[in-house]
């Protein structure tokens, strides 16, 4: 689903050029459930950046579900995220003037389907997360654990064949963390591959495989 | 572009920000209100002054007979110049493109009376052909014909006011009456309403020149000729007005400079003037009013950089979602269009609304009337509206469109 090749990145800042990613080379198969691992500044959020198109890389090849994914342009590469990938971030990112059912309905709209059409099938993902009675609701009145499970079912609704979740449970208490990796580990098992950026042990280790990322080269890869 | 769902999103940015709001639109419905009340009393003024040309073709010449003032060919100034029919004759056969021509005799004020009631009115004989050059209205019967000319008829086309003090009573229908014009008698064949507002104008009596020619003067003076230019332009029409003086100089003996011999009244020349006087000023306001309106474009540029500021983190989760930049630069433009566009047509409103109050309350002077903006001005206003909003939204929606998402999501 995912192969990477000797990727290289590096940030130009000013004067200086700071090498973050020194050649990664990564193959993640369709369904897998991987973690990446790794202290602040390794590379591990780049990385994540380069798998989800939010970011381009100096050399190296990347392919996504047999797509070569090199030097697109913004709106192919927006409409590639809209249908292979699904993002889960640590802050939620939830719109704020929009309700839980458009906050979920929101890639449908970018696929140009119709208003009630998304709606009902937002309705249906919410009521998949359990969250059917605060449809109508808006981000601020929902708790952290209601949060992520919005975010978790916008991710899903555009049928992606892979989901990036950088630090899912980071904003999470421990209780709400593990009912979450629940939820991540059930849509694996539906065959979405995921991955999961993240310093927590023990979340990494509910997953197949863990990544160790220290100064931009893999150092390890553990299966748990 | 226009689905719900963006009018929502702009709704709710809109009633987060108030004040914020209602400032920048402020601004630009001021700037619009100002514009179309400046537009509509600039639309006044023209009213004002076109009102002062009215009764009369917009296109026509007149040629009064004078006395000369320059020495000419060994005559000396102060020489009366007197016009017959043989200028009359003269003219219209000689220039071309003129389609309408007539001499007068002016009689001045004369007794006239029907019955019992008495009036002093002003006689103006004529040809059939100046009820169109003088654009007179009839209201009843019909003006002179080449009959009553050919015939020398006595008859007499009179103004709405003259019927009006010679007509009273029991006796109102003046159509078929003999009056009495300094002891002959003429039968009314119409009545008359001059467009001018000069009161004057509607106490004349047309009557034939010939008639008049062989009755009152004996023989055959004429003291104005005018014609219309018809389809000329406005150098056609200088130029038959200047053969006009070179064959009345060498008919008459006079210097064709001298002003005094003959004066011509060109009024499409006088048309012209104000015509570019107007669009003189126009210009002049609408250059104000789109510079008021920059100020409020600017205002609104300004907020939309602070909308795309803070909505940054948004812009970038709507990218990771799949938003193309186009979408993006589509969100942005219509939120400024839309602010522009309702502030001003608010302004629009409340100006209209003022120029028709002053409109209505107001008394028309007689270099100012009717103040208003037509359907023309609105239109171009909503158009300047539109293109201010695009053109305010634009650089704001252009920085949107280049968030990088992964800046706008990097968690601080």
């Amino acid at each position: 689903m995912i192969n990477i090749k000797n990727i290289h990145k590096s940030y130009v800042m000013g004067q200086s050029r700071l090498h973050v990613l020194k050649g990664i080379d990564l193959e993640i198969k369709s369904g897998e459930m991987i973690s990446v691992m790794g202290a602040s500044g390794s590379g591990k959020s780049t990385l994540l950046n380069i798998l989800g198109i939010l970011d381009n890389y100096d050399t190296g090849e990347y392919s996504l579900d047999g797509t070569p994914i090199r030097k697109l342009n913004e709106r192919k590469a927006a409409a590639l995220r809209n249908h292979l990938l699904g993002f889960v971030f640590q802050s939620f990112n939830l719109i704020s003037f929009k309700n839980a059912m458009e906050n979920v309905a929101l890639p449908l709209y970018y696929q140009k389907v119709s208003r009630k059409k998304r709606n009902i099938i937002a309705m249906e993902y919410l009521e998949r997360m359990g969250l059917k009675e605060w449809a109508h609701h808006l981000p601020n009145e929902l708790s952290g654990g209601q949060k992520q499970r919005i975010a978790i079912a916008r991710a899903l609704i555009a049928k992606p064949k892979v989901i990036l979740a950088d630090e899912p449970t980071g904003a999470l208490d421990s209780v709400t963390s593990l009912e979450m990796m629940d939820i991540l580990q059930e849509i694996n098992r539906t065959g979405i591959t995921m991955v999961i950026v993240t310093h927590e042990h023990d979340i990494a280790a509910r997953t197949e495989k863990t990544i160790k990322i220290t100064d931009g080269i893999i150092t390890e890869i553990i299966k748990n | 572009m226009f689905e719900i769902d963006k009018w929502q999103e702009i709704l709710s940015t809109v009633k987060k920000n108030r004040l914020r709001t209602f400032l920048t639109g402020f601004s630009v419905a001021w700037g619009i209100f100002m514009l179309v009340v400046l537009l509509g009393s600039g639309k006044g003024l023209e009213n004002g002054v076109a009102e002062q040309f009215r009764g009369g073709a917009t296109n026509g010449v007149w040629i009064t007979s004078g006395v000369t003032s320059m020495k000419y060919k060994g005559l000396k100034t102060g020489r009366p110049i007197q016009f017959t029919n043989e200028d009359y004759n003269s003219l219209n056969t000689t220039i071309r493109g003129h389609d309408h021509i007539s001499s007068r005799l002016f009689l001045g004020n004369n007794l006239v009376s029907y019955k019992n009631q008495y009036g002093s009115f002003f006689i103006s004989p004529c040809h059939p052909d100046y009820g169109y050059i003088k654009e007179i209205e009839l209201i009843r019967g019909r003006f002179l014909n080449n009959i009553d000319i050919h015939d020398f008829r006595k008859v007499a086309v009179i103004g709405e006011k003259v019927k009006a003090s010679l007509f009273k009573g029991a006796d109102t229908v003046a159509m078929g009456k003999y009056i009495t014009i300094n002891g002959v008698l003429f039968k009314v064949v119409g009545i008359f309403r001059d467009f001018s507002r000069n009161d004057n104008e509607q106490k004349r009596i047309y009557i034939p020149i010939s008639s008049a020619q062989r009755i009152f003067n004996g023989n055959n003076i004429v003291q104005q000729i005018s014609y219309t230019t018809g389809t000329a332009t406005p150098d056609q029409a200088n130029a038959m007005v200047e053969n006009t003086k070179s064959l009345l100089s060498r008919r008459h003996t006079f210097d064709v400079k001298d002003q005094r011999a003959v004066e011509v009244w060109n009024k499409s020349e006088d048309v012209r003037r104000f015509s570019a006087l107007f669009a003189g000023i126009r210009l002049f306001i609408w250059i104000i009013g789109i510079g008021t309106i920059i100020a409020g474009v600017v205002g609104v540029s300004n907020i939309m950089m602070i909308v795309v500021k803070e909505r940054t983190k948004e812009i970038g989760v709507r990218k990771a979602l799949g938003a193309s930049p186009g979408s993006i630069i589509g969100l942005i433009l219509q939120e400024a269009i839309a602010i522009t566009g309702f502030s001003g047509y608010i302004g629009l409103v409340l100006g209209i609304g003022l120029l028709e109050l002053v409109s209505s309350k107001m008394p028309s002077t007689e270099f100012f009337r009717n103040p208003e903006a037509d359907f023309s001005i609105a239109i171009g206003a909503t158009v300047l509206l539109i293109v201010a909003g695009a053109i305010a939204g634009f650089v704001p929606a252009m920085k949107a469109a280049k968030v990088r998402p992964v800046d706008a999501l990097r968690d601080e």
